[in-house]
């Protein structure tokens, strides 16, 4: 930061100041003012510099888990620690799986996204094109009432839930941590937004001419339609299933039903922490995200920036 | 919207429908009148059996002497809430979880505000950098927890190393309640601060260029005009990332538990409860010993309105610099 930058700003209505100029009076030709900006937005060398220490804190904490997991115990006492990836890698994935059903985890954890993703999808696709192109008495309130709930700390119903769990027979069944997953407010809202910018009303118009049924329309048309957006909440969706920790640990009790985020939690809570083990696992249960993210990362970022942009 | 035009024009010019036309003509009508509510049922009817209802009554629950292992559940009024105001322990989570709070969200969104500041920058790899910086939000925070635990560590740990190497002591991170609070706070901006920084972003690009160049040949610098244009401009998407952050940072659970070892130092928040957060304290009561159901019930509502009014403080501070300015 320059000196400058430090200085005290101008008292007054400082903020203001600037915000509902748009032009001075002295008004700048256009070549001038494409000058200007080029001038202006050109990232100098610290600019890149700052962004590549970001990204190295970023990225280190899950290489430096790599490095761990490729190595055995006695490696981390060295002085100094290992920065490089050993050999031992192999080994411990073994390891892992003869300690805890991990594999079996990654499969639960697999259904439970899956099914999870699929669901949250295709309903919130519906009550999307419900609210973005369909009329119906108190579709506003309903779409304040879906803002709303997304804010509501759900993870504090979770003795209710629990207990409702325990009377439908659910406890310790992946069906207990997929039911509360089906549908999201989120979803809803971000569907309800995308189709309202995507879908041209003339295009239902002419559907229902047609003598379309509402039901043929959101399958035939609005479907493929809202394909980009599903793709962008799908991913989202998934990572966030993925993930889910605090309900599957109280729902989920016997080994072989455990989510992979529960399993990794038992891995580590053993009397002796035996970090290459729990950092094996760690790292196996962090590279299909890796992967997926590789993949679709692009669509999360813009999920991300159009969510937070109309939220 | 034409539809309701359509609906009356279609049936008109037709004086007499025959009997099958006129059943067509209904079938029709009921598309169009229940079909909008059909679509929007299966959310709301599941948000409220799994979302709503459980929230709701947890309320009921926390005035109830209520345990998994009785059948008896005896109304006891405020009594959970009375014992629960004179639990030391839980005024303990209480601070132990706002000053985890403070500590991981003020330098994470003022991070993030600079981060998206640079990126809204022509830089070469756009998508690039935004991919890296979204990088550690994949990672679960059951893999943040266990990463770092690591890299806290007392005698292996990297950060302790590094620290010696310095000329810096070793530090005992978990034993220590503020080293314990950083620790934490730390794996929560580690994983959010790229995710709100992308938030950011998208917010500073809807701003007007022309703004920013008037600004700008009125001699304001860039970090002037990040405090001062940036910032104003994108209050709402500011109060929005504040308010969700709180509520996140107010629930926080993994973390601690698996820093703490993931056993019962984990639910205890370490030896001295020096990191035990509201949900663990919660956790702890509700399904580690004895399934206190209504106490822990008692500690969720209570949560909900510290939440809350956490929130409106956040939004009301956030509009007061605004009216100040």
């Amino acid at each position: 930061m320059t000196r400058a930058d430090l200085a005290p700003a101008p008292t007054g209505a400082a903020d203001s100041r600037w915000a509902g100029r748009t032009a001075l009076p002295g008004r700048p030709t256009h070549r001038a003012r494409a000058r200007l900006r080029a001038l202006r937005e050109q990232p100098g060398r610290l600019v890149y510099l700052t962004l590549v220490a970001v990204l190295f804190f970023s990225g280190f904490p899950l290489y430096y888990s790599f490095v761990v997991a490729s190595r055995d115990n006695s490696a981390l006492a060295q002085v100094p620690p290992p920065v490089l990836p050993g050999a031992n890698l192999v080994a411990n994935v073994e390891r892992v799986f003869a300690t805890v059903p991990f594999g079996t985890a990654l499969w639960n954890s697999v259904i439970v996204s899956a099914s999870v993703t699929a669901s949250v999808v295709f309903f919130s696709t519906l009550a999307g094109f419900a609210f973005a192109k369909l009329e119906f008495k108190g579709a506003k309130v309903l779409l304040v009432a879906v803002v709303a709930t997304m804010m509501v700390p759900v993870q504090l119903g979770v003795i209710p839930l629990f207990m409702l769990m325990i009377e439908l027979e659910w406890t310790d069944t992946l069906w207990a941590v997929i039911a509360p997953g089906l549908v999201s407010a989120f979803g809803v809202f971000f569907m309800t937004q995308y189709l309202r910018g995507a879908l041209p009303g003339s295009l239902i118009e002419s559907a229902r001419m047609d003598g379309a049924s509402t039901f043929r329309i959101f399958w035939q048309i609005v479907m493929p339609a809202a394909r980009p957006a599903a793709v962008v909440l799908g991913v989202l969706t998934f990572l966030t299933s993925w993930n889910d920790y605090f309900w599957p640990l109280i729902v989920l009790s016997s080994p072989e039903r455990q989510t992979v985020q529960v399993a990794l939690s038992t891995l580590s809570g053993g009397y002796v922490t035996d970090q290459s083990l729990v950092l094996t696992g760690t790292m196996l249960a962090t590279l299909p995200l890796l992967a997926v993210f590789a993949l679709l990362g692009k669509y999360m970022i813009s999920g991300i920036m159009q969510g937070a942009v109309k939220g | 919207m034409t539809i309701a035009a359509k609906r009356t024009a279609d049936p008109t010019g037709r004086s007499s429908p025959t009997a099958p036309r006129r059943f067509q003509l209904l079938r029709y009508r009921l598309d169009l009148k229940a079909s909008p509510y059909l679509y929007i049922a299966p959310f709301f009817v599941l948000f409220a059996v799994f979302g709503l209802f459980p929230l709701a009554y947890t309320a009921w629950v926390s005035t109830h002497e209520w345990s998994l292992l009785s059948d008896a559940h005896v109304f006891v009024g405020l009594g959970n809430y009375q014992t629960l105001l004179g639990d030391r322990y839980f005024w303990n989570a209480l601070g132990n979880t706002l000053s985890i709070l403070l500590l991981a969200t003020v330098p994470q969104l003022l991070a993030a505000l600079l981060l998206a500041h640079l990126l809204t920058l022509r830089l070469r790899g756009q998508t690039f950098w935004r991919m890296g910086m979204l990088l550690p939000n994949v990672a679960s925070v059951v893999a943040v927890a266990v990463i770092f635990s690591q890299l806290f560590g007392r005698d292996f740990g990297l950060v302790n190393w590094v620290l010696e190497s310095l000329g810096a002591g070793r530090v005992d991170w978990q034993s220590g309640s503020a080293t314990s609070h950083i620790a934490i706070a730390v794996m929560v901006a580690w994983k959010w601060t790229g995710y709100n920084a992308l938030i950011y972003l998208a917010a500073m690009q809807s701003v007007p260029r022309e703004v920013y160049e008037a600004a700008h040949l009125d001699g304001a610098s860039r970090m002037q005009q990040l405090f001062h244009v940036t910032v104003p401009m994108i209050r709402p998407t500011i109060v929005f990332t504040v308010i969700v952050s709180t509520i996140y940072g107010l629930q926080i659970f993994a973390e601690p538990q698996l820093f703490g070892g993931g056993g019962p130092n984990g639910v205890t928040g370490g030896a001295s409860r020096q990191f035990q957060t509201l949900t663990l304290y919660l956790y702890e009561h509700g399904f580690n010993r004895g399934f206190e159901f209504g106490y822990a019930s008692a500690v969720a509502w209570t949560m909900f309105l510290v939440i809350v009014l956490v929130a409106l403080l956040n939004y009301l501070f956030i509009r007061r610099i605004r009216s100040d300015s």
